[in-house]
């Protein structure tokens, strides 16, 4: 199980800025492991900007950032079960322990346009050296779990909105990662979509993995699966931490 | 294959991918990058050609000559200093040489009329070279007239066309006796056009000829290693010429070059924006990049230097003939001997890949910078 | 001044060299006067970017320096003819004073930017960038050295005029004259061939000791450089000798040709990898307690050692063997 610790998190943009601007102004609080929890607020609140600090993918300006029983081998002398802190990694680093680690999916899905639904899949792997076959195995395992086995060679331009997105969640599993990462999942979707989407998600936490969704949807915040809701407002945690 | 390979092969993968799926902005860059190495490659492979041309020019010629020179031109030289000449310590032999420019006016050039020794010619006959044979329209057992120095037609048939290796060194040059030189030029006899010195021991060429022009102080020897020297500095200074004057074009093509690096689409920046933010590193964006230049640089080097090749040495380099070569009006059609060796392609890498790679440095830096976070916020 | 293609391809690749590493220190040194790596400011990540940008500066200035130090000495090489007396490059380098001071330069350049990549390879294992002031530290040396190179090459080529009278490759390292290259050549077979075959055992015996106590890095690496001075003066001495069968001819250079299987790239190709491998094992020893490399510090040093030694193997055993199947006898 992975759980993550923030302690007083500030992010703060001031390149081109006349002032500069705090999105995530001293936010201390912690994501329990193996649970679904959401981050609830109006667009501007700092719920983007706090996903991306969660989920290693920017540094903080200040603040720690602890990551609590990583998988091995992320970097040297790291063993199963400890805890890290991320907040000075390099970003060579940084993204080592996302990959190993997060599985995003994003809220306008961002797929490569022009390559097939199989590649995108496979896309995130491509850096690690891991075997392709083995790699689109495991793409095409995922993929036809999701009900998409019909269009693994189809360009993802063909795609409706929903399956855009279970390509989107076939690509965040596939490097099996304990800890998936939502922004704004049922923005595009119509509410059926969206209750298939959230009992997908309640289907990743049986399977013992951290889910974090950012939302103000209504059927998200308040699904009979959620565990915890956070909310935030101008980058202050207001309630739930 | 080890994780380290495997990354450079799937990365590698992807860029040729995503070549190919912006080709129309990728296949100009390749064209203009093609040009460019074509351009300079036929350059360069030309000048390298004609100094091997020039070499073996020169093979058969002798180690030194030594000319007469009367009021700082060329004249004949009396038969009897090759005598005095032979006796020198270290001059193993001297052989006078009877030569001379003849102007055809119908051709509209220059032939290299010279006597042969040589008992199968006949004193009617004359051999001529490949060159002279194309361009007078003449085959063997044609007749020619020349005209002497008085205007008189002299008659002579053609015995033999020479064949040779290369063909500048025959493309001119027209082979008759002794006797019929001296007639058509008005040659007294007892003089000889040059000297051919033969010394035994090359080393000792430099002393031999500072003795000749200390005993004979109108005489001018020459020495092979020298002509070769000025062959070879002239087709160089030549070829430094052109690559200064392609320089600018070099130059355009690298801001042209920069210029497409910079300006990264929509698209591409929101391609690599999404790549970050699924776990690719700023280090595989840039071996991306790196890859994709790679991919273009090879592409066009090896087509550019294709081009060039049969360009150069299956159509005479026609492009820059006239600017290079001119030494001579005639303008024999003739082959190039093929000689292109490793340096030649590694000035020419350096001219043309090197300053592409610096240019895209900088913007594919840039263009792996993208945060990751640009994903989520679009 | 000679216009020659190769002299102005080798004049634009000094001076992106020059440009390229000049550009490299400028950022180095604003990067070490700003780094904090325990910040998270703007400030911090626009350095740790700009890391990046430098490694590839320099990446790309190495392999156009191993580039511009073959095509140089082919250049010299190609120029012989147009100087009277020169048979080779060792000729033409020798027409004037700048000619042996731009080779060495180059070499010694090149063998600093492969060691600056053995450092930040080392580096890039740290999740804390351990070697980062070494790094840039080096890179400061570094750049001014290139402009010089680049200078002095500006200033070999400028005073190069066709004619000149120079002394070919066999007078100028012929024995009893005086001066550097002459040296090398005076420097007899009797010495030079012990003392190389002494460092080579030392060497060995080093490294052997390295891999089994992990100590001793520094020595290692000063072994390795003797050893690859002592490979280039023996060259010079006597395994060339074998190599031309011929007595008198001390040329480093005719070793690159066609005539003798174009052995001088594989020979000088060791050289340089092996005393880059064996320098870069000193080089990083006094890191390798640092807590993010000292795992993967101690495998990285035992593959340099293992390269190094097998590189000076086979520089040894291709050049040994030569002199021992050649007809002549010193």
């Amino acid at each position: 199980m992975t759980a993550i610790e923030l302690t007083q998190v500030f992010k703060t943009y001031e390149a081109g800025l006349a002032t500069p601007y705090t999105a995530v102004d001293g936010v201390s609080l912690t994501v329990p492991g193996q649970r679904l929890t959401v981050l609830k607020g109006p667009s501007g609140s700092g719920k983007t900007t706090l996903l991306t600090l969660l989920g290693c993918m920017a540094r903080p300006t200040s603040g720690r950032i602890h990551l609590h029983g990583v998988p091995a081998g992320i970097l040297p002398a790291l063993n199963q079960g400890d805890t890290l802190e991320v907040t000075s990694l390099p970003e060579r680093f940084l993204t080592a322990v996302r990959r190993r680690n997060f599985g995003f999916v994003f809220q306008h899905f961002n797929l490569i346009r022009g390559v097939s639904v199989l590649e995108n899949v496979c896309l995130p792997t491509y850096p690690t050296g891991e075997d392709p076959r083995v790699v689109e195995g495991r793409a095409e395992a995922l993929l036809k779990d999701l009900g998409l086995g019909r269009h693994l060679r189809a360009s993802v331009d063909r795609l409706s909105g929903g399956e855009a997105q279970r390509v989107a969640i076939a690509r965040a599993l596939i490097s099996d990662p304990p800890v998936i990462v939502a922004d704004e999942p049922t923005a595009h979707l119509d509410s059926h979509l969206s209750e298939g989407f959230m009992e997908l998600l309640g289907h990743f936490k049986t399977l013992g993995k951290t889910v974090i969704v950012a939302s103000h949807d209504p059927i998200v915040c308040h699904g009979a699966l959620v565990d915890r809701v956070i909310e935030l407002r101008d980058g202050r945690v207001v309630e739930g931490a | 294959m080890r994780p380290p390979l495997q990354r450079l092969r799937n990365i590698l993968d992807f860029a040729l991918a995503s070549l190919s799926r912006r080709k129309g902005r990728n296949l100009s860059l390749l064209g203009v990058y093609t040009l460019v190495v074509f351009i300079l490659a036929s350059l360069i492979f030309f000048v390298q050609a004609l100094k091997g041309e020039a070499r073996a020019l020169l093979a058969q010629a002798p180690d030194m000559v030594v000319q007469r020179m009367v009021a700082g031109r060329h004249d004949p030289i009396d038969l009897g200093r090759a005598q005095a000449i032979e006796e020198m310590r270290g001059v193993s032999g001297v052989r006078p040489r009877l030569w001379g420019y003849y102007y055809d006016p119908i051709y509209g050039g220059n032939l290299t009329v010279m006597a042969v020794e040589d008992a199968e010619l006949p004193n009617d006959a004359l051999w001529v070279g490949q060159g002279v044979a194309r361009n007078l329209r003449v085959k063997q057992g044609d007749m020619i007239t020349l005209r002497a120095y008085d205007g008189l037609p002299m008659l002579f048939t053609v015995q033999k066309v020479l064949s040779d290796a290369s063909e500048l060194i025959s493309a001119d040059l027209v082979l008759m006796s002794q006797s019929n030189v001296r007639a058509l030029f008005a040659m007294r006899e007892g003089t000889a056009t040059d000297l051919a010195v033969d010394v035994g021991n090359a080393r000792e060429l430099p002393t031999i000829a500072a003795k000749i022009v200390e005993r004979f102080p109108d005489a001018r020897p020459i020495l092979k290693s020298e002509i070769l020297r000025t062959y070879e500095a002239v087709f160089d200074w030549r070829g430094g010429l052109m690559v200064v004057v392609l320089a600018s074009a070099i130059l355009s093509f690298v801001i042209f070059a920069w210029d497409k690096a910079t300006g990264l689409s929509a698209e591409e920046r929101r391609e690599i924006g999404i790549l970050k933010s699924i776990g690719w590193e700023s280090g595989d964006i840039l071996l991306l990049k790196t890859w994709e230049g790679a991919v273009v640089s090879l592409t066009a080097f090896l087509a550019g230097t294709l081009l060039a090749y049969v360009h150069v040495f299956f159509f005479s380099a026609s492009l820059f003939d006239h600017a290079l070569r001119g030494w001579s009006i005639l303008f024999p059609r003739y082959r190039l001997a093929p000689s292109v060796d490793a340096y030649q392609l590694v000035i020419l890498f350096v001219l043309t890949v090197l300053p592409y790679t610096v240019a895209t440095l900088v913007p594919s830096w840039r263009a792996a910078m993208v945060d990751p976070d640009t994903a989520m916020r679009s | 001044m000679i216009q020659h293609p190769g002299i102005l391809a080798l004049l634009l690749a000094s001076a992106l060299v020059g440009l390229l590493l000049a550009g490299a220190a400028a950022l180095g040194l604003r990067i070490l006067q700003g780094w904090d790596l325990r910040s998270g400011s703007e400030k911090q990540l626009a350095l740790e970017r700009r890391t990046y940008l430098v490694s590839s500066l320099v990446a790309t200035a190495l392999g156009v320096q191993m580039l511009s130090l073959f095509l140089f000495i082919f250049t010299a090489d190609d120029l012989q003819g147009q100087f009277v007396g020169a048979m080779c490059a060792a000729g033409s380098l020798a027409v004037h004073a700048f000619g042996y001071p731009t080779l060495l330069l180059k070499l010694a350049t090149s063998l600093l930017a492969g060691l600056w990549l053995v450092l930040h390879r080392t580096d890039l294992q740290g999740y804390d960038y351990p070697l980062i002031r070494a790094k840039y530290g080096l890179l400061l040396l570094l750049a001014p050295l290139a402009l010089v190179e680049a200078w002095l090459q500006f200033r070999y080529f400028s005073g190069l005029k066709a004619d000149v009278m120079t002394s070919c490759c066999g007078a100028l390292f012929g024995q009893g004259r005086q001066g550097i290259a002459a040296g090398l050549a005076g420097l007899p077979p009797r010495v030079a061939q012990p003392l190389f075959w002494s460092l080579l055992g030392a060497l060995t015996l080093m490294g052997c000791a390295w891999l089994r106590w992990r100590r001793g890095a520094w020595l290692f690496s000063l072994l390795s450089l003797g050893y690859f001075i002592a490979a280039l003066v023996s060259l010079v001495s006597f395994f060339g000798l074998y190599i031309y069968a011929l007595p008198t001819h001390h040329c480093p250079f005719c070793l690159l040709h066609r005539e003798h299987g174009f052995v001088g790239y594989v020979l000088y190709g060791a050289l340089l990898g092996g005393v880059v491998a064996g320098m870069g094992v000193g080089a990083v020893a006094p890191f390798q307690n640092r807590a993010s490399l000292n795992q993967a510090l101690p495998r990285m040093q035992a593959r340099w050692v293992i390269a190094s030694l097998g590189l000076a193997w086979l520089f040894a055993l291709i050049v040994g063997l030569w002199a021992w199947l050649s007809p002549l006898k010193l």
